[in-house]
């Protein structure tokens, strides 16, 4: 199976990336932008994807900052 | 005492380490793929950047061969001192409460901050007061210590906020200005400025050398590996 999972800092949890972002957009006249968030989004092929769910809480996110979330992606 | 300080591919604070160490005893350098923690003291798990920092600040280097050496280490009491890159290795490892997050500025910080010992019943500020302010630098991008509030009450509680930024010093927004941590059985701390970079006088302050002092007087080899 080809994964993506998609990373995000967690709810209530101070994001700077976001905030910057977002000051910049309105700067270039992007008006009506608000609650950007950054995460990190991690693709790759995996047997089994049962064990998607530890790599999550072991390696590729932090529980106690990040929340994850995995789809299945196109090949 | 016999000091271990770890080296993992791009520690670039191992040396400074192993010499402000050298000042209040033996000090040696520990390679990331080996066991053997060689009978030291205390372990020291430097700045830096180790395996590139990729993915999250010390998320790959928990998973380094030392590292089970070092938690065993650490559940048998014996001390464990990480210096920023160090702090969040050990927080990514769960030998410490809490997570570093990205600076509130994003920009990278370097300068000298006045830290207020809050507690001293650690070996690691057991030659400070509570109260006293130590002068260190701090050098990080990733240095914001966050926890939930909740968290939060129950560290204040046990005494485990062992160092604050003193007012107007936090150079990071980290929660309630929280500089540095120890565990609940207080053998293992954490902290983002870099006491090592404080021990002589050509550099501005000592105060980190008392920490270090303090480490030299109250560390130990582990009753199971003795």
């Amino acid at each position: 199976m080809r994964a993506r999972i998609l990373v995000r800092p967690k709810e209530g949890i101070l994001d700077p990336q976001g905030q910057a972002v977002e000051r910049a957009l309105p700067a270039l006249g992007f008006e009506g932008v608000a609650n950007v968030h950054i995460g990190r989004l991690i693709e790759l092929d995996v047997e089994d994807p049962s064990r998607l769910p530890e790599m999550c809480e072991r390696l590729l996110s932090n529980p106690l900052i990040e929340s994850y979330e995995i789809e299945e992606a196109a090949k | 005492m016999k000091v271990g300080v770890i080296r993992f591919p791009g520690s670039c604070d191992d040396i400074d380490a192993q010499q402000a160490a050298a000042r209040v005893g033996e000090a040696v350098l520990l390679w990331h793929r080996e066991r053997d923690l060689q009978g030291v003291d205390a372990v020291i798990v430097p700045g830096g950047f180790s395996y590139g920092d990729y993915l999250r600040a010390g998320a790959i280097a928990r998973f380094a061969p030392v590292m089970e050496s070092v938690a065993e280490f650490a559940s048998d009491g014996g001390l464990v001192f990480g210096i920023c890159n160090g702090f969040q290795v050990l927080c990514e490892a769960h030998l410490l409460p809490g997570a570093l997050l990205a600076n509130t500025s994003l920009r990278f910080v370097f300068r000298q901050v006045e830290l207020e010992v809050v507690r001293n019943d650690n070996p690691f500020t057991a030659t400070c007061e509570p109260g006293e302010r130590l002068s260190i630098p701090v050098k990080h991008t990733t240095g914001r210590f966050y926890a939930p509030d909740d968290q939060l009450d129950a560290l204040e509680q046990r005494g485990q906020v062992v160092l604050r930024y003193a007012p107007g010093n936090n150079p990071n927004g980290s929660v309630r200005d929280i500089a540095g941590v120890c565990n609940e059985a207080r053998n293992v701390f954490g902290l983002m400025p870099h006491p090592e970079h404080a021990v002589d006088a050509l550099t501005g302050s000592t105060d980190g050398l008392k920490l270090l002092q303090s480490i030299a007087a109250h560390a130990r080899q582990p009753a199971a590996a003795a």
